[in-house]
């Protein structure tokens, strides 16, 4: 243990209270270290056996000028003994580092909220930076939270000052600082994160004992100053047994082709190009050489696909991954890929659009895009992940569908599930599904071979280059039904285009059927995809524990649907679709099954909270838009 | 070659699909000619590749009875390398035309060279866009009437082989399309380079660019307009072999070998480091030089498949084979009881 730096006397008792659960938010400069502290926080709250879900939120700019309203970046995490859904609404504690943090921020605190602020970080100058005439904790903006002013980077200076650093380098240590207090105020360990400064800085010995002094130091301060009523625990949320660790979207997502990989015996190829908020997939699956996994940072979003393309041709698990406007780039290879019937995976990591866009911010708005953005009749199955541990199986089932179908397959996640963590139930690696690949060999090939000859799901056979006497011409041309060959004949076009369609249909052979978290029927129907599972799961709950009859349906696959799902929707008086989107799915829904769905939509870079969605859903009920 | 595998004839690689260039047109020798070269390859035609792009000379893999792709408008050299990287055992052809390697594929052409993937890269420079019909491209001449350009096209042409050095091409070659022995023993060497082997063949469009090439085909007058490049050998040429190349500082000049000792010549060497003398001889154009064919560089640097492979095996012998559970269970787990 490290002994106290700031020399205060014995710690005082206080009172602990027991909460449910809590969600708080570090807020500071982007090069202040709020993800590091965050993504500890969470770590430590996991291990504490909470259950934990987070939102981190920061700027494009890798550095945006400091102290200003544009470089602010957040880190928010809920935890808590109960079994949760999303990263929390509203804040019950909120660590503001510098004015543009507070007042960017500071409207998410709940009422009688806890706000902790760097008072040393008030000055005048401060103030300029975040375009503010007066000083935020001098008005009645903090009127109704619990504001504590502490000088943390005098305070961490002191702790640091007999490491002899210089000024800038003991100010980076003052991170630790707020994270030794969060912890204290929270009940939580320090021992994981004395842990990871060890592995962090452990060639630099100063460096790791001022950060180690700085979190006690955080620690102690809270123990002594008599500015808190009381500390806060959060007991063990009651999962289901087995072992555990944290994921984060992309890093699941990256385990989950990884593990298809080894589970259909197919090498991984990964054709890349580095855009936000994917390449952290390209980044994870290049560590894992050790595989076999090949990584190829392509000279651009194009040839990212089109490689992956050539790696399928060739019999491996072709796979290429971007976002929004990557995705518009590949789109022509993957009208290609279609009509060569090559399986392989395209992952769509949304963000904020059109164009450039809102890069760092999440949204939903690439579903039309990617079910109908190329040209001619190009149907590809389209699956999403709900949250970040799913990724894990969507990478595998999207595998399993491509292969078995001989289709490339879409999957989309976005940028609040592909940065956001939650805890995953570690599985038995050898109790995981095997995937069946096959590719024929001359031997069992009646001459002459019959490159799109059909099985009962329409797939046709993936025989490989190298293979004897199974050599065949693809191409993006329009194909003759059984041979392959060009064909211009009108009759063979149509059949070639509904083949192709009804092959695509045939995955909701394979998919299952639509479940619905509720009563069988009832008067609400909420119908999400994607990355909002988690707000909408919590909306409904919530609402059904008022005694409403509200129900929820999830969607995995949004091309094609499930076949009973045009059923589902018909149970209830009213369906409603929450997207962050201008009403995507909506449109699709509304067009395929000819029901009066009701949108709820945001476009603002954020996840749903909770409370929007159950203020919306109530007023739907108590004044339907439809009387059935 | 492998003992067991049969002997193949041009004829074996011929697919059953009709050929549909039009009569006269400089595919079809390039067609014939690399039937002809690849049973000398000794690689069954199960292991051979043939990817194209689009334009009238990426339907090239349609006739041939080996296993093929043909893929979207300048884009083959990335499926080449997609599929060449994870299957190194295959021998891979890149079919592409002056369009569509250095128009719309410009940046994928560049980037397969850098990296060296063991690719063949044969591109027919027609000087026109013939599947379109017959607009200039990037390597028509500075006031080309077409359909696109009625009073004459105002683009600086690209010397192709100066982009394939520029990228830090390892083999550049040029060859013609009439001249068939010619082309048969460049896409030999080509087909047998390890890394990729860039090879510009002049390919005459006769019905929207007849005769571009003339002046290096036409019996009377080619020898005087041709240089044949021989690596070791002064560089001679002529009807009568009366003319020579000699570099007058940095800048080639045509000398007369009555008047210039044939050791004051410049002697080709493909295989030096330095890519300059090969950059300069890709600046010799008609009518101011003989244009130079054959072999303008060939050097070794290692593959890209190859390193990739090797990268995979040392992380394996150093780090053990990966293991699923192994990587689930990596850092900080916590146990959830009953």
């Amino acid at each position: 243990m490290v002994t106290s730096t700031t020399g205060n006397a014995e710690p005082q008792p206080r009172p602990m209270e027991t909460l449910p659960g809590a969600t708080v938010r570090l807020a500071g400069d982007s090069g202040d270290g709020m993800q590091l502290l965050g993504t500890q926080l969470t770590n430590t709250s996991a291990l504490a056996g909470n259950d934990v879900a987070t939102f981190p939120d920061f700027p494009a700019e890798i550095r945006a000028p400091r102290g200003t309203r544009a470089g602010v970046s957040g880190f928010q995490v809920q935890f808590a003994s109960e079994e949760i859904f999303t990263p929390g609404d509203g804040l019950d504690s909120l660590i503001a580092m510098n004015p543009a943090a507070l007042i960017t921020n500071v409207s998410d605190l709940k009422p009688s909220g806890i706000l902790i602020v760097n008072e040393d970080s008030f000055t005048e100058k401060d103030l300029k930076l975040a375009k503010l005439e007066q000083n935020p904790l001098a008005t009645d903006l903090i009127e109704p939270y619990r504001v504590i002013r502490i000088p943390m980077t005098s305070l961490t200076r002191g702790a640091v000052e007999a490491l002899g650093l210089s000024t800038k380098e003991a100010d980076r240590c003052r991170n630790f600082f707020a994270m030794g207090l969060v912890f204290w105020l929270y009940s939580r360990s320090l021992e994981p994160t004395q842990r990871f400064i060890e592995a962090k800085f452990g060639k630099k010995p100063e460096l790791a004992e001022a950060n180690r002094r700085a979190l006690q130091a955080g620690w102690n301060y809270g123990e002594t100053t008599e500015e808190f009523a009381s500390t806060y625990q959060v007991n063990p949320a009651k999962l289901e047994p087995g072992t555990y660790r944290n994921i984060m979207g992309n890093q699941a997502l990256s385990w989950g082709l990884l593990t298809a990989s080894q589970q259909s015996g197919k090498p991984l190829f990964l054709g890349s190009y580095p855009i936000t908020p994917a390449s952290d997939i390209l980044h994870e699956l290049s560590k894992y050489k050790n595989f076999g996994v090949q990584t190829f940072q392509a000279e651009d979003e194009i040839a990212a696909i089109c490689s992956a393309i050539g790696a399928a041709f060739g019999g491996s698990m072709g796979v290429t991954t971007s976002s929004g406007p990557g995705i518009a780039l590949k789109m022509e290879g993957l009208g290609l890929a279609i009509m060569m019937e090559l399986p392989m995976l395209v992952i769509d990591i949304q963000r904020g659009g059109p164009s450039t866009g809102l890069p760092t911010k999440t949204e939903q708005s690439d579903l039309l895009q990617v079910i109908f953005g190329r040209n001619g009749e190009s149907p590809i199955p389209v699956t999403a992940a709900r949250s970040p541990s799913d990724c894990f199986d969507v990478a595998q089932e999207a595998w399993e569908i491509a292969t078995r179908l001989m289709t490339p397959v879409m999957i989309l996640s976005d940028g609040y599930i592909a940065n956001g963590a939650e805890p995953w139930k570690i599985p038995d690696a050898s109790s995981l599904k095997p995937i069946p690949v096959h590719h024929p060999s001359s031997d069992e090939i009646d001459q002459p071979f019959l490159p799109y000859q059909r099985d009962d799901l329409l797939a046709r056979p993936w025989a490989i280059p190298g293979t004897p006497n199974l050599m065949h011409r693809i191409g993006g041309l329009e194909k003759e039904d059984g041979t392959g060959n060009v064909s211009y004949d009108p009759d063979n076009h149509q059949h070639m285009t509904n083949t192709r369609a009804q092959k695509v249909a045939n995955v909701a052979k394979l998919i299952g059927d639509a479940e619905v978290d509720g009563p069988e029927t009832g008067d609400l129907l909420i119908l999400s995809w994607g990355g909002t599972y988690g707000a909408c799961t919590t909306a409904s709950r919530q609402l059904r524990a008022e005694g409403s009859e509200v129900a929820h349906c999830h969607l995995r696959w949004l091309n094609p649907f499930p076949a009973n799902l045009g059923e589902v929707l018909r149970r209830y008086n009213q369906v409603v679709i929450p997207e962050l989107n201008c009403g995507q799915l909506r449109m699709l829904i509304r067009s395929r099954y000819l029901v009066d769905a009701i949108g709820f939509n945001k476009v603002k870079g954020k996840p749903f909270a909770v409370r929007e969605l159950v203020e919306r859903f109530r007023s739907l009920l108590s004044n339907p838009v439809h009387q059935s | 070659m492998n003992p067991t595998l049969p002997v193949l004839k041009a004829s074996d690689f011929g697919s059953d699909q009709d050929v549909r260039w039009c009569p006269g047109c400089g595919d079809y020798s390039i067609l014939a000619q690399m039937k002809k070269v690849l049973p000398e390859l000794g690689v069954a035609r199960e292991n051979l590749v043939f990817v194209s792009g689009i334009g009238c000379s990426s339907r090239f893999p349609y006739y041939m009875n080996t296993y093929g792709m043909h893929s979207i408008h300048g884009r083959a050299p990335a499926f080449a390398s997609g599929l060449k990287i994870t299957r190194p055992d295959l021998t891979v052809f890149v079919i592409t035309g002056d369009g569509d390697a250095l128009s719309i594929g410009g940046n994928h052409l560049m980037h397969c060279i850098r990296r060296n993937v063991d690719l063949n890269i044969i591109m027919f420079n027609n000087s026109i866009y013939g599947l379109t019909k017959g607009q200039y491209s990037p390597t028509s001449p500075q006031g080309h009437v077409t359909k696109s350009t009625p009073v004459g096209s105002l683009d600086f042409p690209l010397s192709p082989l100066s982009v394939a050095l520029g990228a830090e091409a390892t083999f550049v070659a040029r060859s013609i399309d009439f001249n068939t022995k010619h082309l048969g023993a460049t896409l030999l060497r080509a087909a047998q380079h390890k890394g990729t082997s860039f090879v510009e063949v002049f390919q005459n469009c006769n019905v929207f660019n007849d005769g571009a090439w003339s002046y290096v085909t036409d019996r009377g007058t080619k020898d005087d307009h041709t240089l044949v490049l021989e690596h070791g050998q002064p560089m001679i040429f002529g009807k009568d072999r009366d003319k020579g190349i000699r570099l007058n500082g940095l800048i080639p000049e045509v000398v007369n070998l009555s008047d210039t000792n044939v050791d004051d010549l410049l002697f080709h060497n493909e295989q030096t480091d330095s890519p300059h003398v090969a950059f300069t001889l890709s600046r010799m154009h008609h009518p101011e030089y003989p244009v130079p064919i054959g072999v303008f560089r060939s050097v070794e640097r290692p593959t890209y498949e190859k390193q990739v492979g090797e990268q995979i095996e040392a992380i394996q012998a150093s780090k053990g084979v990966g293991d699923l559970q192994q990587l689930f269970k990596s850092g900080e787990t916590w146990t959830v009881s009953e």
